[in-house]
């Protein structure tokens, strides 16, 4: 890899401070993330994968090592909305119509309204909402509410989206759809992507790079480069390599656990 | 409304109306006897001293044939539902309509008519409850933000509310007119003092009640303090202020009739205390009945409002 990582993080650590003791939320933590990737984090509950993403959104502080967000602190790249952040829950506006929704940032971005119509019309397509602008969030179901929540994220165009289990609480028809979607976005879009997820057949699917982490510290234990081609049907998931790197995976996770 | 719904609530109300008629009888014997015997009947037992001393019920068992007078006794402690009507219509729209001072005759409302009294509870009751929910949200705006107001202004807040009303009133009233200030706004400040209280309350809670994840994602936007209130936590508390709205106003129309008691200069509060002067036990009960729709129609009013705003946005099909 030539390029300069968008995402840099060396020697990141983490403890938080609990009644218990302390707990190491992530130990040692390693990682360049190049531009356009589609990086996904796995692992079990508790190995930090959230937490993870959560430090690169500087919504959580790192207590020890480097990272770097396009080149500048995490925070600095918060301030300067260098990233969209999906969460496990859409968690739209009950009080705002899907377009006013999508809408949020841009208006505390301080987008003028022509601005606001023309890039909510563009990601509510993007996403395949399009028609769907005036209705509230309780008219659509919960797929199409987590499809408006990425519109949001993607709204104004950051280089980064940062993902949390975006499709975990859905069912799996829905998933499948949402990921074949999500893939079609990337390549149009040509963002950098970093998704955590606990499905291997999603984090295989979707990848460039799968980090594989494991608990208590949490901790990296293997970066997987997927050998893919970039053009994924859903049914390359009964290939011979997908089937293996989805192996290498599960073996990753379960070295983990034995350490 | 269905017959279904509404037959529960009609067997209530005259339930209620049959054992307030019944009451009457024994509330009423002493005064029931007395004019008896006055008007030459025989009653038992004939001494009204004796009398005095005797129990209710005893003076009903051995005076049965007297009983009839119960509901139309002149100075009754217990009016009858029917004289309480009575007496309702007649300082309200026969006041008006066929009265000296009435609206017909003088072209105002007149002084001894409920309607004006009413308007004149109204009146504090509005300003009262609009000081109140100001002061309430504007509290819980600061208690939200800072923690030394969340410290230092909720026991106080809750201080407040531990002071009997009737023990304050008087002193705000002495206080207030000692700086010069009389008329509507002392009620008003009473008034606004029952009121605040429930807005703060729920206000907090509503302020307070989005997520983690909804204020996370504020921080991604790298968005203001002033625009989380704005766009999160303002929207998200609507359904809890107009829950505290409905107490407050209840609470401002108690405030206001509880601050009309001491000044006597009209009001729904004033005209019970007259009524106790004199003796006047259904002027009493038919202020204590105009309050009460005018509550029941304050609250209503809230209800209505709060449909209007949650269908605006989009909170209710």
């Amino acid at each position: 890899m030539t390029a300069r990582p968008v995402i840099q993080a060396s020697q990141l650590d983490l403890t938080f401070v609990t009644a218990d003791g302390p707990v190491h939320a992530l130990q040692d933590v390693s990682l360049d993330v190049p531009p356009g990737a589609f990086v996904s984090f796995i692992g079990p509950s508790g190995c930090g994968k959230t937490t993870l993403l959560r430090c690169i959104a500087a919504l959580e502080t790192p207590t020890g090592g480097k990272l770097s967000v396009n080149g500048m602190t995490a925070d600095e790249a918060r301030r300067a909305r260098a990233y969209g952040y999906v969460f496990q829950a859409a968690g739209l506006y009950p009080w705002r119509t899907i377009g006013r929704n999508v809408a949020l940032p841009l208006e505390i971005m301080g987008y003028s309204k022509r601005d606001q119509a023309e890039r909510v019309a563009r990601v509510l397509e993007l996403v395949e909402l399009a028609g769907f602008e005036q209705k509230y969030p309780w008219q659509l179901s919960g797929g199409m509410q987590q499809r408006a929540s990425i519109a949001r994220a993607l709204a104004f165009d950051a280089d980064i989206l940062l993902m949390d289990e975006p499709f975990g609480a859905l069912d799996e028809i829905v998933r499948d759809r949402l990921n074949e979607e999500l893939l079609r976005l990337w390549a149009r879009t040509q963002k950098t992507i970093c998704f955590v997820t606990h499905s291997i057949p999603e984090a295989v699917y979707l990848s460039t790079h799968i980090v594989v982490m494991s608990p208590r510290p949490g901790r990296i234990t293997d970066v997987i480069e997927s050998p893919l081609p970039a053009e994924r049907p859903l049914d390359i998931r009964d290939t011979p390599e997908f089937i293996e790197i989805a192996h290498r995976v599960r073996e990753g996770l379960r070295a983990g656990y034995e350490e | 409304m269905s017959m279904r719904r509404l037959s529960p609530v009609l067997v209530m109300v005259a339930g209620l109306i049959g054992l307030w008629y019944l009451a009457a009888v024994p509330m009423n014997v002493h005064e029931v006897l007395t004019a008896a015997e006055r008007g030459g009947a025989e009653v038992s037992p004939p001494s009204a001293m004796e009398r005095r001393d005797m129990g209710n019920w005893a003076l009903v068992l051995r005076n049965p044939e007297h009983l009839g007078a119960s509901w139309s006794s002149q100075r009754p402690r217990l009016p009858a539902p029917h004289v309480v009507l009575v007496e309702l219509y007649e300082s309200t729209i026969d006041e008006e309509l066929n009265g000296r001072r009435g609206l017909v005759r003088s072209g105002s409302l007149s002084n001894r008519s409920l309607v004006y009294h009413g308007l004149v509870t109204l009146n504090a009751t509005f300003v009262g409850f609009l000081i109140g929910a100001g002061l309430g949200i504007l509290l819980a705006v600061g208690i939200v933000h800072s923690r030394v107001m969340d410290m230092s202004v909720m026991p106080w807040a809750i201080v407040s509310q531990t002071i009997p009303i009737v023990a304050l009133a008087p002193m705000i009233i002495v206080v207030l007119y000692s700086i010069g200030v009389q008329g509507l706004l002392p009620k008003a400040v009473i008034s606004a003092y029952l009121s605040f209280f429930p807005v703060v309350v729920g206000m907090v809670k509503g302020l307070r009640s989005p997520d983690g994840m909804q204020l996370d994602l504020m921080r991604t936007y790298n968005a203001d303090a002033a625009t989380v209130l704005w766009k999160l936590r303002l929207p998200a508390s609507v359904p809890y202020l107009f829950a505290s709205l409905k107490i407050a106003i209840a609470a401002s129309l108690v405030g206001a009739i509880v601050g009309e008691l001491p000044v006597q200069q009209g009001g729904l509060g004033a005209r019970m205390l007259a009524g106790s002067y004199y003796g006047q036990t259904a002027q009493i009960w038919a202020a204590l009945l105009v309050a009460a729709a005018l509550a029941a129609v304050l609250v209503w009013a809230i209800g209505a409002a709060e449909r209007r705003a949650l269908r605006r946005m989009g909170m209710m099909a």
